[in-house]
């Protein structure tokens, strides 16, 4: 630990730097924070228009805008950059800013790596979304990249693709080590396990999650790699080799992630609540020990993507028992939320507004995926509107919704600037509505029939679908909002100034500092008081 | 019974979390509210219940767990409306200050575990039921091909493809878009009522899906596995359904289309098949005959240019473009390709027997000789290609009896 402080004292001026150079050489937590969120906004724009995109052609049968060639690139790039471009790196940005600040460290425990883990992901992006510039199609099997569509019959850009996972995977294993290592070893004297804040807790265990699955992914895209240039058959039937391993592979990989995308988001959620509603979180102990079970589910519930690939029967009651029980740790979170917003004293700022509107949808995903999880059933939902209803749900209140919860709590203390709360409020409406009015018509498209991932679709479909288009249009301007929102606090630096604990809830090491926070925070480690912890 | 279960779980929860009786009085009105849903359920909104047992129950099971949702969300959602608004700050100033509490944690955990288990029980069963394809009385094999499916009755050997039939000009808009659009085939998948028929569901390329929401199937198409699935079908019908699984470029454009017919009806249309065949293997085995007495009688390049035309636009346009201008570099470009711009024989062999690892089929097995060199004449004589064969002295015609020789060979 010495060691460490010792080597952030080394770079650290408190003058960093000026200009472009500052951003390329940093080591600080904070400003890669930033790097890694200003990243992700703009990749949420770029798949945002993606969507948009998608929901043109989708507003009415027959041709809209694209041809069927450059709506199967869309969904792709939607789907792989939401996951890897603004998702995840949001987490990392969150977690470099804040897991530091939350438990008393000076800086994450290895800042060069920090350095490199987020410059790699530039050019990942890069690579990506270079194949849009290219002649022959851009990747165009789906962001779960199934073979061999993507191998023997994958565009040449698949290559490209390749690599891009590469990194993004190189990126994600060095951000989640420098992660778990700076909880272990950094937190502030006296901050015991059971004290540390759910959202350390949530990063922890993703941590161990991305250290765990990421190298399966690369194996995933380096076997297609193989099988695409090296005459090797790991998925081409024709050679001896098996299609079904790439989605046990794939899948494996991807059950996991969907939980690391949303159990940071989960900590953030916890903060805020019991921040507006004056109350200590209850259950801490039932939050961390449900955190940990979902985790280690998550690695036993793979299959549930797979039930109408032929799966035997024993493997399919399996899968569907261990998804079914996932069910109960999540439940139990949300009963938890609930019961710490029972007897509070609670208002409604913008992040407290993205904590409820996140528990009322991802309650609602959660049911779908319970409907899910039955397999039976799951032969007439598997591949439909109804999963893509059901992941958004998931995903946008179990990710976006949280972000935006995290970034407007946290926002004061990285600006120093209250954000506008009249702004804040109609950004959560308009995305709330819209979220709604986007996605729960899919649930119905779906049951009536309608794959995902088409084009075009028959007649009966319309009315839904052209909900569906509105909402999304009304969805991504409203983001516009919430750029504006940014922009007026960490740009034009308007807005009241930010003590150092603007939320009179709010209990943490982070509000211990000023606000915005001194470039080097907590040189020396502050005193832990149990009751701050969490 | 499993009903009742799940019932008496549910007022249990109930009792629990709401003591107060006004509380009770307002669910009870959500509930009644609620209850007339299935009215409401009709095919736009719900899963369709279906012509089959299987899908029968799929759907009773998908309602129940719908309703349990339901049940569940009430309880959630009502605690949480209530919790927000009965103590936001203006009725409720300070805040209590419990935070843990074992037994409603125990509670919390092990009730939606025995709703979960009540769940499971009838979803295990219908599994098992699904996953029994004995005692069928008729099999088919299902092969998705890039964007058309192959239906083989294997005991009565039949066989054919099932082409989109929605006319291009629908699709982009230039004419009115039919009842059926998108959902339309060329050749339905006949099958006969009230017989419990085995599908054997493989794929000659990418990953497809066989799906037919009214029948309650949905089975992945893999290359190199054959999945098993099957279907018992009460009422004779048209049942449209789509392919399920990302397969490239026209993947929405694969329909499935089953009609269902009563036994007799079937059997005739099995005999007329049948017959079909019969007819043509005589009139091949006569041509033969005959060809072995005197030369093969030639086709007229008008005559040849008049059957390959449609038969381009419908087998091959979807890739290559009625214009032979192809997707690049997708799907080549036909005109000024070298290959019908070259040697003839370089031509028929890729049409015989595909590119492998791509999309261009191996259409020596979906194409008799005639239409093949119907096909390859006018491809080979289309968009200026037959001014370059000229030129470089290349044939245009290619005769039936060429494509014959060249499949022996
Ligand atoms: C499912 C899409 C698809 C269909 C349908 C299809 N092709 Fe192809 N075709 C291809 C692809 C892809 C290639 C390129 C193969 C390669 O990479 O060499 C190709 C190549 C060819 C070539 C060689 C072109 C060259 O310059 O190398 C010819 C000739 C051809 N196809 C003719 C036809 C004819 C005639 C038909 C109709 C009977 C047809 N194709 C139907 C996809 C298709
Ligand atoms: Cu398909």
């Amino acid at each position: 630990m010495s060691e460490v402080a010792v080597s952030t004292h080394g770079v650290g001026h408190n003058n960093p730097p000026k200009g472009l150079l500052r951003w390329i050489t940093t080591t600080n937590h904070k400003d890669i924070g930033t790097l890694y969120l200003v990243l992700s906004l703009i990749m949420f724009f770029v798949a945002g228009t993606m969507a948009l995109v998608i929901r043109t052609e989708l507003f009415e049968p027959g041709k809209v805008l694209v041809d069927p060639e450059f709506f199967n690139q869309m969904t792709t790039l939607h789907g792989l950059i939401m996951v890897f471009g603004v998702i995840m790196p949001a987490l990392a940005g969150l977690a470099n800013w804040m897991v530091p600040l939350m438990i008393g460290a000076p800086d994450m425990a290895f800042p060069r790596l920090n350095n490199w883990s987020f410059w790699i992901l530039p050019f990942a992006f890069t690579l990506l979304i270079s194949t849009l510039f290219m002649t022959g199609p851009a990747p165009d099997f789906g962001w779960t990249f199934y073979a061999p569509l993507s191998t023997t019959y994958g565009p040449k850009s698949t290559d490209y693709f390749i690599l891009s996972i590469h990194l993004m995977g190189i990126s994600s294993i060095l951000a989640s080590l420098n992660i778990v290592v700076t909880i272990f070893n950094m937190r502030a004297p006296g901050m015991k396990w059971f004290e540390m804040p759910i959202f350390i807790w949530g990063w922890l265990v993703t941590g161990f999650l991305l250290l765990a699955v990421m190298p399966v992914l690369a194996g995933c895209v380096t076997m297609m790699l193989m099988d695409r240039h090296f005459h090797t058959s790991f998925f081409n039937a024709a050679g001896g080799g098996d299609p079904v391993l790439f989605q046990h592979i794939f899948w494996f990989f991807g059950h996991p992630e969907v939980y690391i995308l949303i159990l940071p988001g989960f900590g953030i959620i916890s903060a805020v609540i019991q921040t507006f509603s004056r109350k200590r979180l209850f259950g801490y102990h039932a939050m961390v020990y449900a955190t940990v079970v979902i985790a280690i589910l998550a690695f036993a519930v793979w299959m549930h993507h797979m039930f109408v690939t032929g799966a035997p029967l024993g493997a399919q009651l399996f899968f569907m028992y261990t998804t079914m029980l996932v069910a109960v740790p999540t439940g139990i979170k949300v009963f938890n939320w609930i019961a710490t917003l029972y007897k509070g004293s609670i208002t409604f700022e913008t992040p407290m507004l993205f904590a409820l509107g996140f528990l009322i949808l991802f309650t609602i995903g959660g049911f779908s995926g319970l409907m899910l999880s039955i397999a039976p059933s799951d032969y007439q939902y598997r591949d439909s509107y109804f999963v893509v209803a059901h992941f958004h749900y998931v995903l946008v209140s179990g990710s976006l919704f949280t972000l935006f919860a995290g970034i407007y709590y946290w926002l004061p203390k990285w600006t120093g600037r209250m954000y506008n709360e009249t702004l804040g409020q109609l950004h959560f409406w308009l995305t709330a509505i819209s979220m709604n009015l986007t996605f729960f018509p899919m649930h119905f498209l779906g049951l009536a029939g309608m794959p995902r991932r088409i084009p075009d679709y028959a007649l009966q479909f319309t009315d839904f679908n052209q909900i569906a288009s509105i909402g999304a249009f009304i969805f991504g301007f409203s983001q516009l909002i919430f750029l504006y929102i940014l922009f007026r606090a960490c740009i034009l630096r308007r807005g009241e100034q930010a003590p150092a604990k603007p939320w009179d809830g709010a209990h943490g090491l982070e509000w211990s500092v000023p606000s915005p926070a001194p470039y080097h925070t907590f040189d020396t480690p502050p005193k832990v008081v149990p009751a701050e912890a969490h | 019974m499993i009903y009742a279960l799940i019932l008496t779980q549910l007022a249990f929860i109930l009792r629990l979390t709401f003591m107060q009786s006004w509380w009770r009085n307002a669910i009870a009105v959500l509930v009644t509210l609620l209850l007339p849903l299935p009215a409401v359920a009709a095919s736009i909104w719900n899963m369709p219940k279906g012509v089959t047992p299987i899908s029968h129950q799929i759907y009773d099971i998908h309602m129940i767990t719908f309703y349990v949702c339901c049940a569940i969300g009430v309880v959630v959602f009502g605690a949480l409306f209530y919790s927000i608004i009965r103590y936001r700050r203006s009725k409720s100033p300070t805040a209590a200050n419990f935070h843990e509490h074992l037994w409603v944690e125990i509670a919390w955990t092990v009730i939606p575990v025995l709703i979960l288990i009540a769940l499971a029980i009838p979803a295990t069963l219908l599994l098992k039921q699904i996953h029994n394809t004995q005692a069928s009385s008729l099999q088919i094999k299902i092969t998705g091909y890039q964007w058309k499916w192959k239906y083989e009755y294997l005991d009565e050997g039949i066989s054919f493809f099932s082409n989109l039939t929605t006319p291009k000009d629908q699709i982009e808009g230039a004419a009115a878009k039919g009842e059926h659009y998108l959902l339309e085939v060329d050749n339905e998948m006949v099958v006969p009522t009230k017989q419990k028929i085995k599908l054997l569901v493989t794929s000659n390329d990418v990953i497809h899906d066989w799906w037919v929401p009214e029948l309650g199937v949905k089975q992945d198409g893999i290359p190199g596995y054959i999945n098993e699935n099957w279907v018992y079908i009460d009422e004779p019908g048209t049942y449209r359904g789509q392919c399920g699984e990302l397969c490239g470029v026209y993947h929405g454009f694969m329909p499935v289309v089953v009609k269902a017919v009563p036994q007799a009806e079937f059997n005739q249309w099995v005999a007329a098949h049948q017959t079909v065949k019969q007819q043509k293997a005589a009139a091949k085995a006569k041509a033969k005959q005959e060809a072995a007495d005197k030369p093969p009688e030639k086709m007229t390049k008008a005559a040849l240019l008049a059957i390959g035309k449609p038969k381009y636009q419908a087998t091959c346009g979807m890739c290559h473009q009625a214009n032979g201008q192809g997707l690049p570099p997708t799907f080549p470009a036909l005109k000024g390709s070298p290959v019908a711009t070259g040697p003839v024989g370089k031509n028929i062999d890729i049409l015989l027997h595909g590119v492998s690892g791509t999309a261009m089929q191996a259409f020596g097995e979906q194409l008799d000789d005639e239409t093949l060199a119907s096909i390859i004449t006018y491809v080979r004589d289309a968009w200026g290609n037959g001014e370059v064969n000229q030129k470089a002295g290349h044939a245009i015609e290619v005769q039936p009896s060429e494509i014959a020789n060249a499949r022996k060979e």
